[in-house]
């Protein structure tokens, strides 16, 4: 599978990056490629440009910044389950990374294409979603920070304007106290249903994968557990306001089914 | 056109190419190296797999316009001489190969991941295998040859 024709630029700053996107309509970004050149093999998109951004090396980096950890949207997956500074200060974040793909996979994709892809199925967005992350995306205007919880406004669709580059995640401190549950039929594969639950002061942010359109919270299980509720219980509201899919690894009755049970198993850990 | 330049196998090759060339293709029909495989073009095989830098990735997922620059290795440049690498020695000792389509794939996985583990125990060679089929072996000998190489690797270090 050949994708259709397109012109080709690797640029060497953001700022080029954001001229060349001005100046071409069709044009798309080029990180590490692993959801893009898929995408383009399908001929689901057609970008009329490639703007290769994969060797902003200034944009790969993990480092710990005030009460939180900033990263940078270039670094790559092996590089996130390598990194020291996210093992001790916001472990569910190099654990997941580990857990995506395979390692030929994690060689190349980078945590801000997956953020910018903005897959409901993506490991990484519904984490990033639990940790309450903070993305910075930098424009011709400069730079501007979204909240997670505006930042995966529909299927596909991240809150980047055309012409923004993403440029850096920051997470805070979460040093004890998470889980990621992510449920597969095979060691490769991606998350049938995936939960993510961290704790934040005395109790837990949930978030949800492939449970809809878009990664999202958990908003009635977080209720339950803000009233008091234990475990099991709160547990029982996990696919509330959720839209699952149904395809060949599972009906919409069975991910809600899973989703309850992933919730239950992911507040357990992350509160024990 | 964009203009390609890589070092493969330790020797510098370039070419002008499409920009959606995938880097599999200009290794098998641009360059002739036809020892990487394309299975499935969706990267979910692994038998496309080689080094970029060192790192494995599929080859199938990437364009040659990415590695411009950069150093690659495939499986024609393991063995030195008539010297057959560790790996594929082993392969061949432990009959690590049936058919043969996914071991070029499978090869330059495991050199990747002994340079990062190189005393791995069973279930992480199954798992550091996990982006690479094989539809003959069932995997037993794979794997029995990857830790047969890496303990020759380390013997030959020691
Ligand atoms: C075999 C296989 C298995 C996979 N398994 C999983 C899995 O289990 N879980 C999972 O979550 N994912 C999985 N993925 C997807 C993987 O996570 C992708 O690497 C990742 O989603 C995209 O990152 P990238 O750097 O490759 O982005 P690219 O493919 O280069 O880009 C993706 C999109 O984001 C845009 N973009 C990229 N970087 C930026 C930026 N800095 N600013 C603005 N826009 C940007 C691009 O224009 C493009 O639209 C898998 C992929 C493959 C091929
Ligand atoms: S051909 Fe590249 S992964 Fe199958
Ligand atoms: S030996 Fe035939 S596919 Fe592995």
């Amino acid at each position: 599978m050949i994708p259709a024709a397109f012109d080709y630029e690797r640029v060497d700053t953001v700022d080029a990056a954001i001229a060349a996107l001005r100046a071409d309509e069709g044009a798309k970004l080029l990180a590490g490629g692993h959801s893009l050149l898929p995408q383009m093999k399908l001929r689901f998109v057609m970008p009329t440009k490639l703007i290769d951004i994969g060797r902003l090396h200034d944009l790969s980096y993990v480092h710990e910044d005030g009460g939180g950890v900033a990263i940078g949207a270039l670094t790559r997956y092996h590089d996130l389950e390598a990194s020291e500074t996210l093992r001790q200060l916001a472990p569910i974040v190099a654990s997941v990374a580990g857990q995506v793909g395979d390692p030929q996979v994690r060689h190349m994709g980078t945590i801000g294409g997956s953020v910018a892809h903005a897959d409901p199925a993506g490991d990484m967005p519904s984490v990033l979603l639990a940790l309450g992350a903070t993305f910075v995306a930098t424009g011709p205007g400069g730079m501007r920070e979204i909240a997670a919880a505006d930042m995966f406004p529909g299927l596909f669709q991240s809150a980047l304007a055309g012409d923004e580059v993403l440029t850096e995640i920051r997470v805070p401190k979460t040093p004890g106290g998470w889980s990621y549950q992510k449920f597969t039929r095979r060691a490769q594969d991606w998350a049938v249903v995936g939960v993510a639950a961290v704790r934040m002061n005395g109790s837990a942010n949930v978030s949800l994968t492939n449970m809809g359109l878009t990664p999202m919270r958990a908003a009635g299980v977080e209720e339950a557990l803000a009233g008091g509720a234990d475990p099991a219980t709160a547990a029982e509201r996990a696919d509330e306001g959720t839209a699952p899919p149904s395809d060949s690894f599972g009906s919409d009755e069975y991910r809600r089914a899973l989703a309850k049970v992933l919730v239950r198993r992911a507040l357990e850990e992350a509160l024990a | 056109m964009t203009h390609v330049s890589v070092t493969v196998n330790g020797a510098m090759r370039e070419a002008d190419v499409e920009p959606r060339t995938l880097l599999v293709y200009f290794l098998r029909e641009t360059l002739g190296l036809t020892g990487t495989n394309a299975g499935c073009d969706t990267s979910s095989c692994g038998s496309c797999t080689v080094l970029l830098d060192g790192e494995s990735v599929k080859s199938c997922t990437m364009l040659a316009a990415q590695a411009d620059g950069r150093e690659l290795t495939t499986i024609e440049g393991m063995a030195e001489g008539d010297q057959l690498h560790p790996l594929q020695e082993s392969f061949r000792r432990n009959h690590g190969l049936q058919c043969g389509y996914c071991t070029p794939g499978m090869i330059m996985a495991a050199a990747s991941y002994l340079k990062e583990n190189p005393s791995p125990s069973e279930g992480d060679v199954r798992l550091a295998l996990e982006g690479n089929l094989c539809r003959c072996t069932g995997y037993q000998n794979i794997v029995k040859s990857i830790l047969d190489a890496a303990g020759s690797m380390a013997g030959a270090e020691a």
